[in-house]
């Protein structure tokens, strides 16, 4: 949680950088896996047929209902043409895109801005480390 | 406490006999406002609170006294009500206004009699025990099933309708029954001689024999069972047990000797208001004679019930002016009706008659001497012509221009009287008096929920007769009114399951995409109809789950083939089918679960469930377990969970079958078997029935002639016992009749939709099903299978074709770039074993991971 709330989302923070976090084929189509990132567990779901080669949402992993990291687990969908992810455990629906609760208006996840580059995978934070192990 | 300041002294408004014309009484009353008049005493001679008559012999197939009562529980417990079960009054003290029981005396001010009837048994010599049991009320069942232990055959004395209930009460138990009745034809008082030898050539086809114009001359010891009934005319039967259902008599001893005035051929006599001759006392249902007639249906029982529950609030209330005692019902399966003047007694009226000697289907209709109107009609073995006839009946609509149409066979499905046709006084519902224009209100109002019209009119919750004509008047309201009902699965579907169902299976479509793009609406789905639509293409098709296109169907649980906890580790659940293992294997359990440190745990299905394993380690637990020769459980899927047997004939002295054997055998065929909810399987031994197979959505309990089946149980939130379906199967047929269960369940219920609601939402119920599954009514046994064999071949342990696929391995990844678990999941040591970690007992454990 405060790994979570030390990482900056602004794109035009000074210090941000684009941010490899592992290869195209580590995703699975319209489905969600998870990426270490210095200590932040980011969910990455691919829709494959949103734009060019799809478009990679990255959403934190943590499920504020339960305290459990496992939204990158959850089933993704579109309501009321938004694309949406459901928490596995209790089944709440968090936008993608801004990471909003639809359920508890009180309630958002953190997002990041995520991009396909090439076979690459990469995230929008601060840091300048890249999270890939290779 | 009400905060009045004028104490007026509540009057005490005492109640005799708890039936279930005495049950709605109190029901009206209270509704009605009662307790604030009155303090209500309500005095029951049996045990259980009121419980539903009518359906008594369902007693026998799987419903238990609870199940059976009357309304809720909480309708008794208020202030002010005082219920006092399995207390007979002994007296009624007229002259104190007092009633009289073993403990004490209770004074009333208005006092109700609903003392009920009681079955009448002719006076025959050497009737006693076993051979002179009756068919009333839940005791009297439990002495039948006491009498049927170790019995062969029975017999029911009277062809009525009560008897013929009760001879289907006997087969239920197992027994060969047989019927004895002293008129010429069964049902005598409803049905004429047609009718009568329509019903018993369907019932005789059932195997119950049947013995007309036979009256009983004495019962004595038998040689080859237990008695011997001899006839007047010299013939005799031997039997092991009598029941005799020839008709009801009036309880009517108290108030015949409180000196009311009797009727002369039984009952008190009441007037129009149902007052007897004491002012102080109203007498209701088959205790009270109304003109000389004594009404044993609950229609009418009801009807005195509400006026004399509105006369006791100062308010006038409908006068009672008779009852008509059409009836519709379904005996041993067989459908009857019988409506107004059956046998055409009217002076003048004419009959149309149709006959199929093919199938022993029988229906009249009698009609006036002008030709104009209905009178009555008969029905035997289709009672689809019932709702319209009666309709013409009642409301005395004119009759078409040829009438003889109205009970001949339709290609299109029996006339059908549009129900717009029904003036708004016709009634619906006869057991709760609720009119098509009462219907039309509830619309008016804003009800579009069947289920919500009935909680609020009850109509259709009495004898359930209507219901079928209920649904239409209300559809056609609704539709009257521009009102669709909204059935859409969610957003991206506008179908229902069952539709889903059907147009996958007839377009053979095998993936969501395609069912998408032609059927529905909008991109991607959800997580609604996602894994709903990828429970019907396995239902289906039964292609591996963990298919690159069926992945993104699958609920979390199903795509990583564990069951996930509330920290996000998984629990593991290999098959221990039957729940038999080998020490062998129970050995390796316990190594797995030592080496990845998983806290263990007996689950209620027989197996043993390892918790805590965290995404990573999945893979590596499954190779150990698919090496020493295990499979998985499907604990995370809506499909087969677990066949629970007990030891059976194989260990156990009492067991007649051998029960791990078959629960083996049906293990093994149906795992993997994905459905619209989970489906759990018992099979007991014997009788005894130490695996709880009763409360499963199959249950298979031995017979020493093969297997008694019982469906669409439940335990869980709301416990169901499951419904006997059939008896003494042999294991080929058991299976048969299990295949096509399931597949029809799998094809027409809901999404999440347990066995028992949806045997409870299927419209003919249990006799329905038994129609589909058993005689093969809708043609489509040998489909459906075909259907479970095509599953059956296709099965294939999950996990092995998983852990052989480096592609699907690849999602068993904590982290896809790196190799590390969860940093935040945490465990605690607990009774040896560990467990999650409760939020406050974190602060305990040093934080490791360190913020950016």
């Amino acid at each position: 949680m405060t790994q979570a709330q030390a990482l900056s989302i602004e794109p035009n923070d000074p210090v941000a950088h684009w941010h490899t976090l592992c290869h195209r084929q580590d995703l699975v189509a319209n489905s969600g896996v998870v990426a270490w990132f210095a200590g932040a567990q980011i969910a990455l779901f691919h829709l494959p047929q949103g734009g060019s080669g799809g478009q990679v949402y990255a959403i934190h992993n943590r499920d504020p209902q339960s305290g459990a990291n496992v939204i990158g687990r959850g089933m993704v969908g579109r309501i009321k043409d938004a694309a949406v992810v459901a928490s596995p455990l209790y089944k709440q629906h968090y936008r993608l895109e801004d990471g909003q609760c639809l359920e508890q208006p009180d309630q958002a996840l953190q997002v990041w801005p995520a991009r396909l580059r090439g076979d690459r995978v990469e995230i929008y934070a601060p840091g300048n480390r890249s999270a890939m192990n290779i | 406490m009400s905060g009045d300041v004028i104490s007026t002294r509540r009057e005490t408004l005492v109640v005799i006999g708890n039936g279930m014309v005495g049950h709605h009484c109190v029901e009206q009353l209270i509704a009605l406002g009662a307790l604030s008049h009155y303090e209500v005493h309500i005095f029951g001679e049996e045990r259980q609170r009121a419980y539903d008559r009518v359906h008594l012999s369902e007693y026998f197939g799987g419903r238990d006294a609870e199940s059976l009562a009357m309304g809720e529980q909480a309708l008794y417990q208020q202030p002010g009500v005082h219920l006092h079960l399995g207390t007979p009054v002994l007296e009624i003290d007229r002259d104190h206004r007092q009633v009289v029981t073993a403990s004490g005396r209770t004074a009333y001010d208005q006092l109700v009699l609903a003392t009920g009837s009681f079955p009448f048994v002719p006076p025959i010599q050497g009737a006693e025990g076993t051979s002179r049991l009756v068919y009333r009320t839940l005791d009297d069942l439990d002495a039948i099933r006491q009498a049927a232990d170790g019995a062969r055959r029975g017999v029911v004395v009277g062809g009525g309708l009560l008897g013929l209930e009760a001879a289907n009460a006997l087969r239920s138990l197992g027994l060969e029954a047989h019927v004895v009745e002293f008129a010429p034809r069964l049902m005598p008082v409803q049905l004429d001689a047609e009718g009568g030898a329509a019903l018993r050539a369907r019932i005789e086809a059932l195997g119950v024999a049947v013995h007309l114009s036979r009256a009983t001359s004495a019962i004595i010891r038998g040689d080859e069972y237990r008695w011997r009934m001899n006839f007047a005319d010299g013939e005799h039967l031997e039997t092991d047990l009598v029941v005799f259902s020839a008709g009801i008599r009036p309880q009517d001893a108290l108030a015949r000797s409180a000196g009311l005035n009797m009727a002369e051929r039984g009952g008190v006599v009441v007037d129009n208001h149902c007052r007897t001759s004491d002012p102080a006392i109203h007498a209701i249902g088959e205790c009270a004679s109304w003109n000389g007639q004594v009404f044993g249906l609950v229609a009418p029982g009801y009807q005195m019930a509400r006026l004399v529950a509105a006369r006791l609030l100062g308010q006038t209330g409908e006068p009672f002016t008779g009852a008509d005692m059409s009836t519709k019902l379904k005996l041993l399966g067989v459908d009857v009706g019988s409506i107004g003047d059956a046998q055409g007694a009217t002076p003048g009226s004419r009959s149309y008659r149709f006959i199929d000697e093919a199938t022993a289907a029988y229906r009249r209709l009698v009609v006036s001497a002008d030709g104009q109107h209905v009178l009555g009609a008969v029905l035997v073995g289709d009672n689809s012509y019932y709702d319209t006839l009666l309709q013409y009946a009642q409301n005395g609509i004119k009759l078409p221009q040829e009438p003889a149409s109205l009970i001949l066979p339709q290609s299109g499905g029996s006339p059908a009287l549009g129900v717009d046709a029904l003036p708004a006084a016709a009634t619906i519902c006869s057991c709760h008096n609720i009119s098509k224009g009462a219907v039309c209100c509830q619309v008016d109002a804003g009800v579009t929920d069947l289920g919500e019209l009935k909680a609020n009119t009850k109509a259709g919750t009495g004898c359930g007769g209507c219901s079928a004509l209920l649904k239409q008047v209300f559809e056609h309201e609704l539709s009257a009114r521009g009102v669709v009902v909204d059935r859409s699965l969610c957003e991206h579907f506008a179908h229902t399951r069952q539709e889903l169902y059907d147009i996958i299976r007839v377009e053979g479509i095998t993936r969501f995409e395609q069912v998408l793009a032609r059927h529905g609406k909008g991109e991607l789905g959800c997580d609604i109809c996602k894994p709903a639509v990828g429970s019907i293409l396995a239902s289906c098709w039964n292609e591996p789950v963990m298919d690159p296109a069926l992945v993104p169907l699958q609920d979390t649980n199903d795509t990583f083939m564990a069951n996930m906890q509330k920290n996000g580790t998984y629990s593991v659940v290999p098959r221990i089918a039957g729940g038999e293992i080998t020490p062998e294997k129970l050995i390796v359990l316990g190594e797995v679960a030592r080496k990845y440190d998983l806290y263990t745990k007996i689950t209620g299905g027989q197996r043993i469930d390892l918790f805590g394993a965290q995404l990573h380690d999945l893979p590596d637990i499954w190779g150990e377990l698919i090496a020493a020769g295990f499979e998985t459980g499907h604990a995370y899927g809506k499909s087969l969970r677990t066949v629970k047997s007990c030891v059976g004939s194989t260990w156990c002295r009492y067991g007649v079958q051998d029960s791990v054997g078959m629960a083996l055998q049906l293990e093994h065929r149906y795992k993997g078997l994905r459905a619209p909810h989970k489906i759990k399987f018992g099979v007991s031994g014997c009788t005894r029935e130490c695996a709880e197979a009763q409360s499963k959505d199959i249950g298979v309990i031995a017979t020493d002639k093969g297997w008694n089946l019982y469906v669409a149980g439940n335990g869980g939130m709301r416990p169901r016992h499951a419904e006997l379906f059939a008896t003494d199967l042999d294991d080929q047929t058991l299976v048969r009749y299990i295949d096509r269960f399931l597949m029809f369940y799998i094809r027409t219920a809901d999404r999440l939709q347990r066995t028992s609601t949806w045997r409870e939402s299927l419209e003919g119920g249990l006799d329905y099903l038994r129609e589909v599954i058993i005689e093969d009514s809708l043609g489509l046994a040998a489909e459906l299978e075909t259907q479970m064999q095509l599953v059956v071949d296709r099965y294939e342990c999950e996990w092995t074709n998983a852990i052989n696929d480096p592609e699907k391995l690849k999602r068993f990844r904590t982290f896809v770039n790196d190799g590390r678990g969860d940093p935040d999941i945490h465990f605690v040591k607990e009774r040896g074993q560990r467990r999650p970690a409760r939020a406050t007992e974190l602060t305990l454990i040093p934080v490791t991971e360190e913020a950016l």
